[in-house]
C-alpha cells in the first residue's frame, strides 16, 4: 500500500496517459490479485462442504444396508417328544435342552422345505444348514421356551440367514469372494438365489437392528443397538438430571449474586478450563474416582452419567450466563422496587425468561454428551454386553450396559466386514438423534427467543 | 430396602414441615398473614428444609464413609501372614465384601437364618456349596479367616446402618421441632430459606472446582506411585515404547517420546489442513460472503463441529485410510498400511476446520470498521485491506484460535485411535503407522488392568503429562485472546 500511494515517478506517466475505460498492468495485476484471494476464500468453504457431504455419503452409503436384513422363511415342526424329554411342558424342565437338540429341527426343517420347493442342490444338511444365522437356532429355543404349549404343532418360522448370505443380497459377498471364502460356497449362494426365487427368502427391514443386543463375533447378522440405545439413554438421564440443576444453580450464582473476589475469579478460571480439557482425561478421571475410589461398578451407566455430567456442566454454565445475561436489566429493577428480594427477583422473573436459552444450551449439551467416547472407554464400557438393563427404578443405572458411540467402537474393532455395515448403521442412528436434538434446540430457540 | 424407607421418611417429615409451619406461622399472626414477616410459604419451606437438609448431608456423608471405617475395622481381622502387600489384601478383603453379600442375600431370602450365620464355621459347613445351592455364586473356596472377615462385617456394617437410621431421623426430628418451635409471626423465614438457597448456590458453582481438583489428584497420585516402580528420567527420556505385557516391571521400556513425537506430528498435519482451510472460510464468510450464503455456508461448515469423534475415526478408518493406501502410500512405496499419520491428520484436520473458522470468524467481525474503511478509503482493493489491515489487528485473536485448534488436536482420541495405528516409532514418513499419548491411554486402561503394575499406571503419567500440555496451550490462548480484546473495548 506504500506503494499505491507514492508510486514511482513512471507510474505516474503511465496513469497520466491511460484511459478510464482500459485498465493499467498495475490495476489488472491487483485486480487479478483480489480474485485470486476471493477464490482462494470460495475454495476453502467449498473444500469444508465437500468435506462434509464426502463424509456423510461415505458413512450411508455403507451403513444404510444395515437397516435391511435377510430372513428365510421355515416351516418347523417343534417334536414335542425332543424338545420336552418329560413331557410336562415346564419351561424349567425344558430349559435344559440346549440349543443343540434344536438345530436338528431346524436343519431338516430347512431341506424338507428346499426338498418340496423343488429345489435341485448338491450339498449336505449341514451345508444346507449353514445359510442360516446361528443365532436363529438360540431364537428358536427362546422362542419355544416362552411360549410351551406350541409343541408338536408345525410354526412358520422367519429365521435370519448368516451374515455372508445377507451380505450377498447386499452386494458385499460375489461368487468371486465366496470361492475364496471358506464361511461361504457359491453352491450356498446359487440355493440362496434359488429360495429367492421361490420366494422363501426375503430381505426386507431390519426392526431387530435397533432392539436386539450385540452378538458375539461370529453373527454380525444378529448384531443389534437395543443395549447400546438403552445405556446412552440412561446416562443422558443421570446427566439431565445432575448437569440442568448444578449447572443452573452455579451460573445464577456467577451471574447474579457473585462478588468480585478470589473464589470467583478460580471458580471461573475452573470453568472455562474445564470445558477445554481433552475427554479422555475425564475418562482417568471417573476411573481413578468413581471406580477405584468410590467402588461403583464397572460399564455401568451411572459411571458414565457421572463423568458425562462432569463434562457436560461448563457447556451448559456457558449457555446459562449467556441467557441469564440476556435478560434486560430493567426486568430485575422493576421486580426489585416492588419490592422482591434479590432471590424472588431471580427465582420469579429472570429464571423464567432465561428458560429456553437455558433449554436449548442443555440439549446441545446432552448431544455432545451423546457423541461422547473416549473417556467411556476407560469405565469399561467396551465390554461386551448382552443383557439389557433393568429400568432405572429397578436398580438398572448400576447395571453394566453399552452406549451407541462404544458400540460402534466395538463393531469397528472386529474383523468380518459386516460389522463394517453395522458400524456404519449404528452411527447413523446416533446422527439421527443428534439431528432431533439439534432440530429441538433450534426449534425452540425459534419458537421463545425474545428480542429486548 | 431401608435406605429408601430412610429417604421416604424424610421426605414425609418435610411435607409434614411445609404444612405444619405455615400453619403455626399464620396460628402466631392470628390468621392475618400481613402481620407476618415473611410470605407464608416461606415457614413452611423453612421447617421442611431444615427437617430435610442436615439429615440427608449427614447420611451421604455416612454413606461415604462407613464402607472405608468398616473395611479397616475388619482388615486388622486379616492376619498379617496372608497377604505380602497391599494388592493382595485389596483382592482378600474384596472376597470378603463377597461372601458378606453373598450371607445377606441369603438371609433375606430367608435361605438361612441369622444365627446360622452367626455361627457359621468353615471347618463344618461348606459356605460355597451352601451359597450356591440357593443360587449365589462366590467365586473361591471360602477359609475360615474369610468367613470370620465377613462374619465381622457383616455385623459392623449392620450396626453402621442401624445408627445410621437412627441418627438421621434423630436429626431429622431435631430439626424439624426446633425450626417448627422457632416458627413464629416475627421469625425471618424469607432470610433463613434465601441464605439457605444461597449455600446451594455456592455450592453448586464449586463443583468446577472440584472437578479440576479430582483431576489433578487422582493422576497426580498414581502418576507417584507410577514414578516410584519407573524411573521419570527413563519415562521422559527414553526413545523407546515397548510394554511387556507378561512381566511385571522391569523388562518394560516406557518412554514417552515416540508418544509425544506421533501426537506431535499428527496435529501438525491437522493444522496444516485446517488452519489455511479454516481462516480463508472466516475470511470469506465475514468479508465478502453476502448473507445469504453466509447464512447457508456457515451452519453447513458447524455441522462438522457437531459430528461426534468417532464418526470423523470410522469415517478414517474405512474410507480415507484405504484410499490413501491405494491412491498414494502403495503407489508411491511409502507404506503399506491404511492407517497412518496422513489419514489421522486429514481427518482430524477436517474436524478442526469450523472449530478454527468459527473463532476466527469471530475475531474479525470484532475489527472496527473504522479500520477497514481507513484502508479502503485509501485505494486499497479488499484483499490488500484484509491482508494488511484486518489479519494484522486480528492476528492475537487468531494465533489464540489456532493454539486452541492444537490443544484439541493433541487431546483428539477416537480419530487416533481408529486411524493412526498402534506401533510407537520415530519416524518421518507420514505414511506410516504411529502411535499417540491418547491412543496409548486407552489401551493402557481398557482390558485387563493391574493398577498395581508400570503398565497399567504409566497411562496417568502420560494423562498427567497430556492434561499438563493441553491446559499450557490453553491459557496461554485465553491470555493472547484476553489481552487482544481489551484494545478494542
Amino acid at each position: 500500500m506504500t506503494d499505491a500511494t507514492a508510486p514511482a515517478p513512471g507510474a505516474r506517466s503511465r496513469v497520466g496517459q491511460g484511459s478510464l475505460l482500459r485498465q493499467d498492468t498495475r490495476t489488472i495485476k491487483r485486480n487479478a490479485a483480489e480474485n485470486r484471494f476471493r477464490i482462494y476464500g470460495l475454495t476453502a468453504i467449498c473444500i469444508g462442504i465437500l468435506m462434509l457431504v464426502f463424509l456423510l455419503t461415505s458413512i450411508l452409503s455403507n451403513g444404510l444396508s444395515s437397516f435391511r436384513q435377510t430372513t428365510i422363511q421355515v416351516p418347523v415342526t417343534l417334536v414335542a417328544d425332543r424338545l420336552d424329554p418329560e413331557g410336562n411342558r415346564d419351561p424349567a424342565e425344558m430349559a435344559r435342552v440346549t440349543t443343540f437338540g434344536y438345530a436338528p429341527l431346524l436343519r431338516d426343517a430347512l431341506v424338507g422345505t428346499i426338498a418340496d420347493a423343488g429345489i435341485e442342490t448338491e450339498l449336505d444338511a449341514g451345508d444346507i444348514a449353514d445359510i442360516v444365522s446361528d443365532e436363529s437356532v438360540a431364537q428358536l429355543r427362546n422362542f419355544v421356551l416362552a411360549n410351551p404349549d406350541l409343541l408338536g404343532q408345525t410354526m412358520p418360522v422367519e429365521v435370519l440367514a448368516s451374515g455372508r448370505i445377507d451380505g450377498f443380497f447386499k452386494g458385499r459377498v460375489t461368487y468371486a469372494t465366496a470361492e475364496l471364502d471358506q464361511n461361504i460356497s457359491p453352491e450356498q449362494l446359487r440355493l440362496a438365489e434359488a429360495l429367492k426365487a421361490e420366494g422363501l427368502l426375503a430381505t426386507g427391514f431390519n426392526f431387530d437392528f435397533f432392539t436386539a443386543p450385540d452378538a458375539s463375533v461370529t453373527r454380525p447378522e444378529a448384531a443389534g443397538l437395543g443395549v447400546a440405545i438403552l445405556g446412552s439413554l440412561y446416562m443422558m438421564l443421570v446427566v439431565l438430571a445432575l448437569a440442568l440443576p448444578i449447572g443452573v444453580a452455579a451460573s445464577i450464582y456467577l451471574e447474579e449474586f457473585a462478588p468480585q473476589n478470589r473464589f470467583t475469579d478460580l471458580v471461573e478460571v475452573n470453568i472455562s478450563n474445564l470445558a477445554a480439557v481433552p475427554s479422555i482425561v475425564f475418562g482417568i478421571l471417573g476411573l481413578a474416582v468413581f471406580i477405584n475410589f468410590a467402588g461403583l461398578p464397572q460399564s455401568a451407566p451411572i459411571v458414565g452419567g457421572l463423568v458425562l455430567t462432569l463434562m457436560t456442566l461448563p457447556t451448559i454454565i456457558i449457555a446459562t450466563r449467556a441467557a441469564l445475561k440476556a435478560v434486560p436489566p430493567s426486568i430485575r429493577d422493576a421486580a426489585l422496587g416492588v419490592g422482591a428480594s434479590k432471590m424472588q427477583t431471580v427465582f420469579h422473573h429472570v429464571l423464567p425468561l432465561a428458560m429456553p436459552g437455558i433449554l436449548t444450551g442443555t440439549i446441545i449439551g446432552l448431544a455432545q454428551a451423546l457423541g461422547e467416547t473416549a473417556p467411556l472407554l476407560l469405565i469399561g464400557m467396551v465390554a461386551f454386553v448382552r443383557e439389557y438393563p433393568d429400568a432405572p427404578w429397578e436398580g438398572g443405572l448400576f447395571d453394566p450396559a453399552t452406549a451407541l458411540p462404544v458400540q460402534i467402537y466395538n463393531f469397528t474393532q472386529r474383523s468380518d466386514p459386516a460389522f463394517v455395515e453395522r458400524a456404519s448403521g449404528a452411527i447413523i442412528v446416533l446422527l439421527l438423534f443428534l439431528f432431533l436434538m439439534n432440530l429441538a434446540a433450534i426449534l425452540l430457540r425459534r419458537r421463545f427467543e425474545r428480542r429486548w | 430396602m431401608p435406605l429408601i424407607w430412610l429417604l421416604a421418611a424424610i421426605a414425609v417429615l418435610a411435607a409434614a414441615g411445609m404444612v405444619l409451619g405455615r400453619r403455626r406461622a399464620l396460628a402466631s399472626a392470628g390468621g392475618d398473614h400481613r402481620v407476618l414477616h415473611s410470605l407464608p410459604s416461606y415457614y413452611g419451606t423453612n421447617v421442611a428444609l431444615f427437617a430435610a437438609a442436615p439429615a440427608l448431608l449427614v447420611m451421604a456423608a455416612w454413606i461415604v464413609v462407613q464402607p472405608l471405617y468398616v473395611e479397616s475395622r475388619v482388615a486388622t481381622l486379616i492376619p498379617q501372614a496372608e497377604y505380602s502387600d497391599e494388592g493382595e489384601l485389596s483382592l482378600i478383603m474384596s472376597d470378603v465384601r463377597r461372601v458378606a453379600d453373598g450371607l445377606n442375600q441369603a438371609i433375606r431370602s430367608g435361605a438361612i437364618s441369622a444365627e446360622e450365620v452367626r455361627d457359621m464355621r468353615a471347618d463344618v459347613t461348606d459356605v460355597r456349596d451352601r451359597l450356591a445351592q440357593i443360587g449365589i455364586a462366590v467365586g473361591s473356596e471360602v477359609e475360615q479367616t474369610t468367613l470370620t472377615a465377613a462374619q465381622q462385617y457383616r455385623t459392623l456394617d449392620g450396626r453402621g446402618n442401624v445408627a445410621m437410621a437412627v441418627f438421621v431421623l434423630l436429626l431429622a426430628v431435631g430439626g424439624f421441632v426446633w425450626t417448627l418451635m422457632k416458627t413464629d409471626k416475627d421469625y425471618r423465614a424469607r432470610n433463613s430459606v434465601e441464605n439457605a438457597i444461597l449455600t446451594i448456590l455456592v455450592a453448586a458453582s464449586t463443583v468446577a472446582i472440584l472437578t479440576t481438583f479430582g483431576i489433578i489428584m487422582s493422576m497426580l497420585f498414581e502418576t507417584v506411585n507410577f514414578f516410584r516402580q519407573y524411573p521419570a528420567s527413563e519415562f521422559f527420556f527414553s526413545t523407546t515404547w515397548d510394554p511387556s505385557f507378561s512381566g511385571r516391571g522391569g523388562s518394560s521400556e516406557l518412554g514417552i517420546i515416540p508418544l509425544l513425537w506421533g501426537t506431535l506430528y499428527i496435529s501438525l498435519i491437522a493444522l496444516l489442513v485446517a488452519v489455511p482451510i479454516g481462516l480463508f472460510s472466516a475470511i470469506y464468510l465475514s468479508e465478502y460472503a453476502g448473507k445469504k450464503f453466509r447464512s447457508i455456508a456457515k451452519p453447513l461448515l458447524e455441522v462438522l463441529a457437531g459430528i461426534p469423534t468417532i464418526v470423523y475415526g470410522l469415517f478414517a478408518l474405512i474410507t480415507v485410510g484405504p484410499l490413501l493406501r491405494d491412491a498414494i502410500a502403495s503407489p508411491l512405496g511409502l507404506g503399506t498400511s491404511a492407517s497412518s499419520v496422513m489419514t489421522a491428520g486429514l481427518v482430524m484436520g477436517v474436524m478442526l476446520i469450523p472449530f478454527v473458522s468459527s473463532l476466527s470468524d469471530d475475531i474479525i467481525n470484532a475489527v472496527p470498521q473504522a479500520m477497514r474503511d481507513g484502508s479502503l478509503g485509501l485505494g486499497a482493493t479488499q484483499s490488500e485491506t484484509i491482508k494488511q489491515v484486518v489479519v494484522p489487528a486480528a492476528l492475537p485473536g487468531i494465533v489464540g484460535a489456532i493454539l486452541l485448534a492444537a490443544s484439541r488436536a493433541i487431546g483428539e482420541t477416537m480419530i487416533v485411535v481408529l486411524g493412526a495405528g498402534a506401533a510407537a516409532r520415530l519416524d518421518l514418513n507420514p505414511f506410516e503407522a504411529m502411535t499417540t499419548v491418547t491412543v496409548k491411554i486407552v489401551s493402557q486402561l481398557t482390558g485387563d488392568t493391574d493398577f498395581s503394575s508400570p503398565e497399567t499406571l504409566v497411562a496417568f503419567a502420560l494423562g498427567l503429562t497430556l492434561f499438563v500440555i493441553t491446559l499450557g496451550l490453553n491459557v496461554l490462548a485465553l491470555y493472547i485472546v484476553r489481552k487482544y480484546r481489551e484494545q478494542y473495548e
